[in-house]
């Protein structure tokens, strides 16, 4: 798949799910693309490199949001 | 005058050991007289408001600390956490009280000058409370807000060419032993294999992209002195194939007294002569050695790499001299299943750089197992468990090693797949007919 090809569908998928829930297992970014890990985490990183995607962690775990989504950044004030 | 009363911090203070109470004490004052005239870049009552909030949570039993947040710097997916307090009107030093790891030196082998260094970075942009180390092994420090996180990157890079550590679902800060730079024990150069695997896999330090967290801890010998059996997802130990060598004139000084047992570690009281019969030989797990009038023996093919005789006598037995290491899989703390140690899945593999084979015939193919197979938050040790030693077996493409048994099977079936079995599960049945009649 394309990456702007992949980088669409994951932006889509996420903005549907975004009412239920702003952050996102990296598996569940690769089964939206269909994608073996490895190659999954290249799209991904390049989306972080452009700013579509953005990291959260709880310390222990990471997933993965769109900038400015959820409550978190917000209260924080760090959108 | 301290900001906030702190009755229950201080009871901590009366116990026999040194307490961390004392020390945020102690910090919260230096930075109060800020004796160095420094242009604090976080609250200057940080560690009060800290002591503040801890003795909150104590009264009431409940933490004030949410739940993560960012990550970090620019293009990391680690090495920073996120902490928040849901309490910063009341104390507003830790509102923000992010925590930075920072990769730790081979066998944590530091100069002054950096020490320095890092304490100067973090007194200015931190809190200046450090952890020297977190569990996985790294520097923790501890307390700083978000404008500072890029500062700090910029100047540990820049200035100290030091590079953030790993957190969340990233391959963690590998830890080793100080190894051959001091040990004799030292099976193969774990700083190189740790700096060697650090360097190549930055990718999965600094994007995370696996399931859950992962650790490469590395021992030099099965002494295990970073316990990498029991806290590493990959341990690296290293053994030996050959012969323990022995040199017999030093067992005999061991038993007339002239060398000190343990290197005269126990010393500080009377043990009575050393006897090698009760202290060394009866102590054998497999009871694979014998003295043989003067001769000490031992059945090598017997022995399990315990390190007992050789951690007694250091003089008179050494490691032998065909290394290389075993690789283990799995270990983990509790949550889930509790807490596991790492099966043996590579009895024995050479330890040469650039370690070739152990990227590509071990971690590689375990990660990419791992990485399609492991669910959310999903350890591989926990992954080992529900698809079972079988699967890691195919995984990795070897052949089952009897070292690899752990303990007698619990389950008494054996499932056949297909291509295990000569000819498949198809049968010729004119063959079959020709000798079972109908």
């Amino acid at each position: 798949m394309e990456y702007e090809e992949a980088k669409a569908k994951i932006i889509e998928e996420l903005t549907k799910k975004l009412k239920s829930k702003s952050k996102f297992y990296f598996n569940d970014l690769a089964n939206i693309i269909g994608a073996k890990p490895r190659d999954a985490k290249k799209i991904v990183n390049k989306m972080v490199e452009e700013g579509a995607l953005e990291y959260w962690s709880s310390g222990s775990t990471s997933m993965y949001g769109m900038p400015g989504t959820g409550k978190q950044a917000h209260s924080e004030g760090e959108d | 005058m301290a900001k906030h009363q702190t009755p229950l911090l201080d009871q901590l203070e009366s116990g026999p050991w040194p307490s961390f109470v004392s020390d945020l004490k102690q910090q919260a004052e230096k930075r109060a007289k800020n004796a160095e005239g420094l242009d604090f870049q976080v609250p200057v009552d940080v560690v009060d408001d800290l002591m503040g909030l801890l003795e909150l949570s104590f009264k009431q039993g409940r933490t004030h600390w949410k739940h993560g947040g960012i990550v970090g710097v620019f293009g990391y997916g680690g090495g920073v956490i996120g902490r928040y307090c849901d309490q910063p009107q009341m104390f507003p030093g830790v509102a923000h009280f992010h925590t930075m790891r920072v990769a730790q030196p081979g066998g944590k082998f530091y100069t002054t000058e950096f020490l320095r260094q890092l304490c100067d970075i973090w007194d200015l942009r931190g809190s200046g409370i450090t952890n020297m180390h977190g569990s996985t092994g790294d520097i923790v420090l501890l307390g700083t807000t978000t404008p500072q996180l890029e500062e700090i990157f910029f100047e540990l890079t820049h200035n100290m060419n030091q590079d953030l550590g790993g957190s969340g679902s990233n391959l963690r800060t590998p830890s080793d032993c100080i190894g051959q730079a001091r040990c004799e024990y030292a099976c193969y150069d774990t700083q190189d294999l740790c700096y060697d695997l650090t360097q190549e896999y930055q990718d999965e330090l600094h994007r995370p992209a696996f399931p859950y967290k992962f650790k490469f801890k590395f021992d030099g010998c099965p002494n295990c002195c970073v316990a990498s059996i029991a806290r590493s997802d990959m341990s690296f130990i290293g053994t030996w194939k050959d012969d323990i060598k022995i040199d017999q004139k030093a067992v005999q000084a061991y038993i007339g007294g002239e060398l000190a047992p343990n290197a005269g570690a126990h010393s500080g009281k009377n043990w009575g002569k050393f006897d090698i019969q009760k202290e060394v030989i009866e102590r054998c797990p497999t009871e694979c050695m014998v003295m043989d009038g003067k001769t000490l023996k031992i059945n090598n093919r017997e022995c399990t790499r315990c390190m007992h005789c050789i951690n007694v006598m250091p003089r008179a037995l050494r490691i032998g001299d065909e290394r290389g290491l075993s690789i283990f899989a799995g270990a983990k703390a509790p949550i889930l299943d509790g807490a596991q140690m790492g099966t043996l899945i590579v009895p024995f593999i050479e330890a040469e750089a650039p370690y070739t084979k152990i990227k590509e015939t071990v971690i590689e193919p375990i990660w990419d197992w791992w990485m399609e197979e492991g669910k959310n938050r999903e350890r591989l040790g926990e992954l080992m468990k529900r698809q079972g030693l079988q699967k890691v077996i195919e995984v990795l493409g070897v052949d089952p090693d009897p070292r690899m048994v752990q303990e007698p099977r619990h389950n008494p079936y054996i499932f056949w797949k297909e291509e295990e079995v000569e000819g498949g599960f198809q049968r010729d049945i004119n063959e079959f007919r020709k000798h079972h009649l109908r």
